[in-house]
């Protein structure tokens, strides 16, 4: 673990090269070490997939204290308890209708576009960062057979929630936004919703899986069909 | 319900309170304003409250109607400012009566001009603050910038006594600024000879300039880095891509990215850039973390200890 400067009143400490389940529950036992320790220095966090950023008031601390401070914070870490994250399960309607993406990915790793579908719901996904846009959180890691480079072409306009793929990364677009992710399904889950409370289903370290429903309950649940995504180019 | 209504909207207004701290873990950006210290003079000038709602006018065009009586202030960029036709000096609070017209034109020196009124605009806040970040659409008036016949809901009131600051302690608007930087984040990844040629050399800042990020051109600075994971971003992060060109990121960057930074302007460094226009000239300086504090605090002092002028 590495603890280095960010800037004027941030730290950012490094928790490992790569990202991992492991990785990301340390992290989680970290910021609730943090805000449990030292909550009042606190501007804001920023966790990610292997590091996180930490934000301070320069008027309630200064550089000495926190990097002190987090030396405490982070040397008795019980990832135990923060590695189970909570279990979010998120319906999909997977289909050539909702997900224009579904046969390149299948074409790609030489699979049918059933298998493209099962194996995305077979894996148990975690929240390794929540960035982007609003309430956009990085789910990982996508198994390698159905993994997928962003397009060349961004879509200008990819639909709130579509379900996508970019590397080994997968994702729920939270509002209609350009996007160069592969689109596999349509998600009718709110995944940022400024009028609830908690405007998010999901957060960093949560484990998330998904799980098929057809169209007619996509319907039901509010999913709309309406906004289409471009054609990828 | 008393305000203001706008009659003209100008290119970029923005209502704004000091930021949005503590939404990151919703991917929710700080927003807030540019030149806060020009903000915090608003407030401090009218006796409001340090987090009171104020307008951010960039560039200017600015046409306000008051439907109210009250008190104002504007600070920041160096405009033409008319109450009723005739020229009033910024930094200087005013009454305003009910129908009396206020207009900011545009700025002759500096981008961002601040309209404070007294006791803030009531806006009422979203995730803890009432920041406009338009790509969020949060904050503000439904997350969008001030549009014709908008509605800028305010109380009504009146000071015993108006004040201005003295001249002396308001900033120049120049068409230059000096970063200071605290090294930091992939600084390791960067050469020697390539830390030197960034701390160096001349950049200018290109049209490419908003809230979220400052492009600047220049000599190219790269890294060793090949391929890194998101990270979180603080203001004033300086992003080198692989064009080699800076970025300073401001208040509306996103919250996390995968690009290397050199390290990251101080937060008293970032209002300097945010009020130069695209073809100014910056240079960046090195300095410690903790001649960064020093310059915090003595700033805050400053602040603190300079008495505004009753006139």
């Amino acid at each position: 673990m590495k603890i280095e400067i960010a800037g004027q009143n941030a730290f950012v400490v490094y928790f490992a090269e790569h990202t991992s389940a492991a990785v990301s529950a340390q992290i989680q036992a970290a910021v609730d070490n943090i805000l449990g320790s030292m909550a009042d220095s606190i501007v804001d966090l920023v966790p990610s997939y292997a590091s996180l950023l930490v934000i301070f008031d320069l008027d309630r601390s200064d550089p000495y204290a926190m990097r002190q401070g987090l030396r405490l914070a982070l040397a008795n870490l019980d990832a135990t308890d923060a590695a189970a994250g909570d279990l979010v399960t998120l319906p999909v309607y997977y289909s050539l209708e909702s997900g224009p993406d579904l046969e390149v990915i299948a074409e790609r790793g030489k699979l049918s576009v059933e298998d493209v579908i099962d194996i995305h719901q077979q894996q148990e996904y975690r929240v390794y960062a929540i960035g982007f846009a609003p309430g956009f959180a990085y789910l990982g890691e996508v198994d390698e057979r159905i993994a997928a480079p962003r397009l060349a072409t961004p879509r200008q306009k990819v639909p709130r929630g579509a379900v996508a793929i970019a590397d080994r990364q997968t994702a729920v677009y939270p509002a209609v936004s350009p996007g160069g992710w592969n689109l596999i399904g349509r998600c009718p889950t709110r995944m940022f919703d400024p009028a609830s409370d908690p405007s998010m289903p999901v957060k960093v370290g949560d484990r998330i899986r998904f799980s098929a429903i057809d169209r007619e309950r996509f319907l039901e649940l509010g999913g709309d069909l309406g906004d289409v995504p471009d054609v990828a180019l | 319900m008393s305000g203001f209504i706008v009659k003209q909207p100008g290119l970029l207004s923005l209502l704004h309170d000091r930021g949005r701290y503590g939404a990151h873990k919703l991917g929710l950006t700080t927003g807030g304003p540019l030149d806060f210290i020009a903000f915090d003079w608003a407030n401090r000038l009218l006796g409001n409250d340090t987090n009171a709602t104020c307008l951010e006018v960039s560039f200017g065009g600015l046409q306000l109607r008051a439907d109210t009586d009250t008190c104002f202030v504007i600070t920041g960029a160096t405009a033409p400012c008319k109450h009723n036709g005739v020229n009033v000096e910024q930094w200087q609070t005013r009454e305003i009566k009910k129908g009396d017209e206020l207009e900011i034109g545009f700025a002759s020196a500096g981008t961002r001009i601040y309209l404070a009124v007294l006791g803030g605009f009531d806006i009422s806040p979203s995730f803890g603050s009432s920041s406009t970040v338009l790509r969020e659409k949060v904050g503000g008036l439904s997350g969008d910038k001030l549009q014709a016949n908008d509605h800028l809901p305010c109380a009504a009131g009146r000071l015993a006594e108006h004040c201005c600051l003295p001249e002396q302690e308001r900033p120049v608007y120049g068409d230059s600024a000096v970063l200071r930087v605290v090294p930091g984040y992939q600084q390791a990844a960067f050469s020697k000879l390539q830390q030197w040629r960034f701390f160096n050399s001349e950049y200018q800042l290109t049209d490419r300039c908003d809230r979220m990020g400052f492009r600047l051109e220049g000599e190219n600075v790269h890294s060793d880095l090949v391929g890194m994971l998101s990270e979180g971003i603080c203001l004033g992060a300086i992003q080198i891509p692989a064009d080699g060109q800076p970025i300073v990121l401001m208040n509306d960057r996103q919250t996390i990215g995968g690009y290397p930074k050199i390290g990251s302007v101080i937060a008293q460094d970032t209002p300097r850039l945010a009020q130069l226009s695209p073809g100014s000239r910056v240079t960046f300086e090195a300095i410690s973390i903790e001649q960064a504090h020093n310059i915090h605090c003595l700033a805050q002092a400053r602040f603190l200890r300079t008495i505004p002028l009753s006139c």
